[in-house]
């Protein structure tokens, strides 16, 4: 009990301190969380969408793959894009294992299809009338496609927040295609099973509390989005 | 002389899922009039309407709106010349004067003086500013007209768009219409259940059962002198299949 105190108090302080290796690895898993969800949801958000609306060729099938993808256990992913990097993979030649590539690439992996899929039944949930009425109105295919994407935001940021909630928290795909290399790979997830394994519950304290709060101000303003209107 | 027809239909047929449901033979609709189409529930009026709006193709037959031959995709300026007010109005979730201004905006033009006017004329300037999910079916029923006719269409199609209203109110929108005709020259075609709105509105009623036009008349013929038997019971109040 005691240690768990003196690890909260020792947390805050390296907090306050603004301690740089703390700080580099906060900034690293913002960067590869960050630009994997802004990849999946720039191709999951209209893939979903178009999805969600238009008569698609094979769309049950389509469907059952994203559907799959949502449950995908991380380590898996983990898994298949160590084997595709690895030097004898079928993209070894570019390097990217053990780099934070490889952990983009691999959580792109896992939010791609739930960006896609939840965004997906959202707009499926938007009433057929609208489009109809906005149609009416005078709307052309892409300003139809943009009010149904608007009715269902409600639906699609959360389908975003859910991406991001399910890549940046994730520690098992990262662990294996980046390696946890200290000041290169080493991401909140991957420290805090480090440090907690070497007995340094502080830092693993302190990086927990940092994790929950990003998560958390993640999901604030995603929800002003949401409500704006 | 024969008056300026706006749309030209011949043999028109829609079916869905080889179900006819539409299947008109003839029908000239002339600029600047008011159509009503009456008839009972099922026998294809807004289906007949989406037609004309160019949401739904044909399965079979031909409508011509002014020179241009309807075919499975309209060009956006033929498709912005006409707009309907659905039988249930679907709205954004925005507010009142968003919705109304919607139209404009996909244009691409502004919302201006326009808007306010038009929420006046159809007594909800005080809603302005109210989300548009917060109103009772009537105000959303006024709210769609009121944005429909900020687009000064050509064409408007209302699909019994006093169905939710209060007698005042109703009283309100009609006179909204018949002005709309009298200084704009827009075509109306009204659908309604009420021949009695029919009678006040319309020059023209048309008496629609199971996708069928019955009879097309003048409106005074279609009430005091109607050709076919089946138009004199339905004005009389009977069911008629
Ligand atoms: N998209 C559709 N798919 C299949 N059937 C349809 C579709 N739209 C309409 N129908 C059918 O076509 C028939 C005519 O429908 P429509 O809505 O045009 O009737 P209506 O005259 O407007 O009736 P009401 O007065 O009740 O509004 C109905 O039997 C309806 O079930
Ligand atoms: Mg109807």
């Amino acid at each position: 009990m005691d240690e768990i105190t003196h690890g909260f108090f020792q947390a805050i302080h390296l907090i306050l301190s603004a301690d740089p290796a703390l700080f580099e690895i906060v900034w690293l898993s913002l960067r590869v969380s960050g630009i994997a969800l802004l990849l999946s949801t720039t191709l999951g958000v209209p893939m979903g969408a178009a999805l969600g609306l238009a008569r698609v060729w094979a769309r049950g099938l389509i469907t059952a793959f994203l559907y799959t993808g949502m449950g995908l256990p991380p380590v898996v992913v983990g898994l298949f894009v160590y084997l595709m990097l690895s030097r004898s993979g079928p993209f070894g030649a570019l390097g990217w294992l053990f780099t934070p590539s490889a952990m983009i690439v691999a959580q792109v992996i896992i939010a791609f299809p739930l960006v896609a899929g939840l965004t997906m039944a959202a707009v499926q949930g938007v009433d057929a009338a609208l489009r109809m009425q906005v149609r009416s109105l005078g709307a052309t295919r892409w300003q139809e496609l943009w009010a149904v994407l608007r009715e269902a935001r409600i639906g699609v940021v959360a389908a975003i927040v859910a991406g991001f909630g399910g890549i940046i928290s994730e520690v098992g795909a990262v662990m294996l295609v980046g390696g946890n290399i200290e000041g290169k790979t080493r991401v909140l997830t991957t420290a805090i099973v480090l440090n907690t394994r070497t007995g340094e519950f502080a830092l693993a304290i302190a990086l927990g509390v940092i994790l929950l709060a990003l998560a958390f101000v993640a999901n604030i303003a995603m929800l002003r989005l949401q409500g704006r209107s | 002389m024969e008056p300026e027809s706006i749309y030209r239909i011949e043999n028109l047929r829609k079916e869905y899922n080889a179900r006819v449901v539409v299947d008109i033979e003839r029908l000239n609709i002339r600029a600047g009039e008011i159509l009503a189409i009456v008839g009972p529930s099922g026998a294809g009026k807004s289906t007949l309407l989406r037609l004309l709006n160019f949401l739904e193709v044909p399965t079979t037959g031909q409508i011509v709106y002014r020179d241009y031959v309807f075919d499975s995709q309209a060009p956006l300026d033929i498709r912005r010349q006409v707009t309907t007010v659905f039988q249930r109005p679907v709205l954004l979730r925005a507010s009142v004067q968003e919705n109304v201004a919607y139209g404009l905006r996909l244009r691409g033009e502004r919302m201006d003086e326009r808007v306010g006017d038009m929420l006046a004329r159809v007594g909800l300037a005080s809603l302005a500013r109210v989300s548009a999910t917060k109103l009772s079916g009537g105000e959303m029923q006024r709210v769609a007209l009121a944005r429909a006719l900020v687009i000064a269409p050509t064409v408007l199609l209302l699909d019994e768009p006093t169905a939710n209203l209060d007698p005042y109110n109703v009283g309100l929108i009609e006179e909204i219409v018949r002005e709309q005709n009298r200084t704009r020259g827009t075509t109306v075609v009204l659908v309604t259940h009420n021949v009695f709105q029919a009678k006040r509105l319309a020059h023209r009623v048309g008496l629609m059962l199971a996708g069928c036009l019955i009879e097309v008349n003048t409106a005074s013929a279609f009430f005091d002198s109607p050709a076919d038997p089946r138009t004199a019971a339905f004005v009389r109040g009977e069911m008629v299949y």
